[in-house]
């Protein structure tokens, strides 16, 4: 075991598989020189410039070759600086990397890793903050990961690599430097899919993901302390395909149900949780399935005090909590 | 007999090659107007083929090694499937959408082509997405060290879009064994070449990427060959990627869903039926001994028989089972 920040255990996830097998490479801008996180530090010096190559500035061009590699037996992983400059390449992901297989009838696939940093709290403004990930769990054909720890970050990121389907694995930025954790050197995977209930709990199940799993334990924490409410803390982790047992058991066991994600309120990939409780878990309800996500603006504005109103945090989760607790 | 290598614009092709240019030009021009004549009896929903294109893409791809080299075709290139080894068959159970439709079983649309034995890359309908994927693999086969060419075409209009221009920035910065063909049939869809860009080639752009670009008479399958051919070995040798812009002309409506009348006139596509490349090649053929009248209408014959043969088997062709348009979302397992 040795302590790593997620970063770390970004980087070392990388590192071990291209050690593994020689047909991973990195591809994006200024991944050669450790990029703008430095989450591809060494990597060239390690394997080489072909393996960690520096693209042209064109997102569009960063997937599609990736995907162009893939079908010639390589396993790319593309790295789009920010989830916010993620738009230009959409057609490839949704129209090429995620149709393929399907289109040609199960024939050609398309084994590609999408790495991005997503996600506010870092005084990003509108574009270096976005959360993204509702736009593409929405696609069939696409697998979607969202991290926020170091633990998680190595084990779903080497599923990722080794995965015969383009998977969008998203980082919080956030999350990169935010603390260390003891993570295994030897290798370990995270079945992609697999929820974990990171707090058990018995009054109220809270659904999260993203760094609003560690502000919902830290909200769970107030209010067991201040008002004995007892909040099973769920964090889906993947969210295409999404752990919906795991899920369904807890509210079956708790009777309630809060959903919180950062994203906006409206389409937010929340509601797709809250959709299905409320079909599948309807007899077990003792509340309504309430949701906390940021309102419907565009995330975030860049002076502290517009982002810190408009994101959820710690007090406004604990609210919600004591809120459906009561009702 | 005659000895072709001695006639002036032969390239150095046999008297079979030669016979073989006409009869895949003559097959793709028969499917086209096929599988146009099953969609107006009512048969198949939609059809879009290349008539008019067959020098252009018959002559691009006769360059290229089927089975070694990629392609990534866009979806009038019924000549450049034909050419890299898919048959008459193949398409019209495409067309007809059949569950044994090669790497379709009636998903994808018709001419959205697939082969992976011929390394023929499924394709889809937004512009120029395959374009970047050409590069990909071009990259993928230098870091592997093949020497395989990847190849990827797409129209006037398909030249406009973004892809195209951050495919040929990458290829050129990476040096890439990878050949751009534009098709330049004068329109995309309804709007003028000229609205598609200000410059009277489009094949000058290379410049900008640090590769050559050639324009050359897309109706002239030995000149089209030729660029080909060169664009392949200069790809082969490592010395990166080539352009090529091959202006011809669409004798058909975009699809079966257009009218051309709408934006061209009668006139215009009448002179441009006097460049049929087809009528050209032939009069060439025989004007050169390569083929008499005779053995252009036993080539044309063989075709028939096997476009007929072809419908006949695609028109018996069981449907795909409706529960199958579940399947194949994702990898189930890892091969």
């Amino acid at each position: 075991m040795t302590e790593k920040t997620m970063l770390e255990a970004v980087h070392d996830a990388m590192s071990d598989e291209m050690k593994r097998d020689e047909r991973i490479f990195v591809l994006g801008e200024d991944v050669g020189g450790g990029g703008v996180f430095r989450a591809t530090e060494g990597l060239r010096e390690e394997f080489g410039e072909a393996r960690c190559m520096d693209t042209p500035l064109a997102e569009a061009a960063i997937v599609g070759v990736a995907i162009g590699a893939s079908l010639n037996g390589l396993r790319p992983i593309a790295e789009i600086q920010f989830a916010d400059f993620i738009h230009p390449a959409w057609d490839q992901i949704v129209s090429e990397a995620a149709r393929l297989h399907y289109r040609s009838n199960g024939t050609w696939s398309c084994p590609i890793t999408i790495r991005t940093p997503y996600g506010a709290g870092i005084h990003g403004g509108p574009y270096h903050s976005q959360s993204i990930e509702a736009f593409y769990a929405h696609v069939p054909g696409l697998k979607v990961i969202c991290v926020a720890n170091p633990y998680d970050a190595k084990g779903l990121l080497k599923s990722a690599i080794r995965d015969p389907n383009p998977v969008m694995f998203l980082e919080h930025k956030k999350a990169y430097r935010l603390g260390r954790q003891d993570i295994p050197d030897d290798d370990y995977t995270i079945p992609i899919g697999k929820a974990e209930i990171k707090r058990e709990g018995t009054d109220i199940t809270l659904i999260t993901y993203g760094l609003m799993t560690q502000h919902s334990l830290q909200a769970a924490e107030t209010v067991q302390s201040e008002d004995g409410v007892s909040v099973e803390v769920i964090d889906l982790r993947t969210i295409s395909p999404w752990d919906k047992e795991c899920v369904l058991e807890s509210v079956r066991k708790t009777g309630k149900a809060l959903v919180v994600y950062e994203d906006n309120f409206t389409g937010g990939f929340g509601a797709e949780v809250a959709a299905t409780i409320a079909q599948e878990a309807f007899e077990y309800l003792d509340g309504p399935v309430t949701r906390i996500a940021s309102p419907d603006v565009p995330i975030a504005p860049y002076a502290i005090i517009l982002e810190e109103y408009i994101l959820p945090n710690p007090e406004k989760i604990a609210a919600g909590i004591r809120g459906l607790a009561a009702y | 007999m005659v000895s072709v290598k001695e006639i002036p614009g032969a390239m150095g092709l046999a008297t079979e090659q030669l016979h073989d240019l006409y009869f895949k030009m003559f097959l793709a021009r028969t499917v086209g107007q096929r599988e146009r004549m099953l969609n107006r009896m009512g048969k198949g929903p939609f059809a879009v083929t290349g008539e008019g294109h067959e020098a252009t893409q018959v002559g691009t791809a006769f360059a290229l090694t089927p089975g070694k080299d990629w392609v990534f075709p866009y979806y009038r290139d019924i000549g450049v499937a034909l050419t890299v080894g898919m048959t008459a068959r193949d398409l019209l159970l495409g067309h007809l959408s059949r569950a044994e439709a090669i790497e379709s079983g009636g998903r994808n649309m018709p001419s959205h082509f697939s082969a992976v034995k011929l390394k023929i890359v499924s394709g889809s309908a937004p512009v120029a997405t395959q374009v970047p994927h050409a590069v990909g693999a071009a990259l993928a086969s230098k870091m592997r060290g093949l020497d395989e060419v990847a190849i990827t075409y797409f129209g006037d209009g398909g030249s406009s879009v973004g892809d195209v221009h951050e495919s040929m920035n990458f290829a050129g910065v990476h040096k890439l064994p990878v050949i751009f063909v534009c098709e330049n049939n004068q329109y995309a869809i309804s709007v003028s070449v000229k609205k598609q860009f200000a410059v009277e080639n489009v094949s000058v752009r290379a410049a900008g990427y640090g590769f050559p670009g050639v324009t050359v008479d897309g109706n002239d399958v030995l000149a089209v060959y030729e660029a080909g051919r060169a664009a392949v070995e200069r790809a082969r040798k490592g010395e990166g990627a080539t352009f090529i812009e091959a202006k011809t002309y669409r004798l058909v409506p975009h699809t079966s869903d257009d009218d051309d009348r709408r934006y061209r006139s009668a006139e215009e596509v009448q002179e441009w039926t006097k460049k049929d490349p087809l009528v050209r090649f032939q009069a060439w053929l025989e004007e050169h001994g390569i083929a008499d009248r005779n053995a252009i209408e036993a080539l044309q014959a063989k075709v028939l028989q096997e476009v007929d043969e072809a419908t006949d088997y695609a028109e018996k062709a069981p449907l795909p089972e409706p529960e199958s348009a579940l399947r194949h979302v994702f990898v189930e397992e890892e091969k």
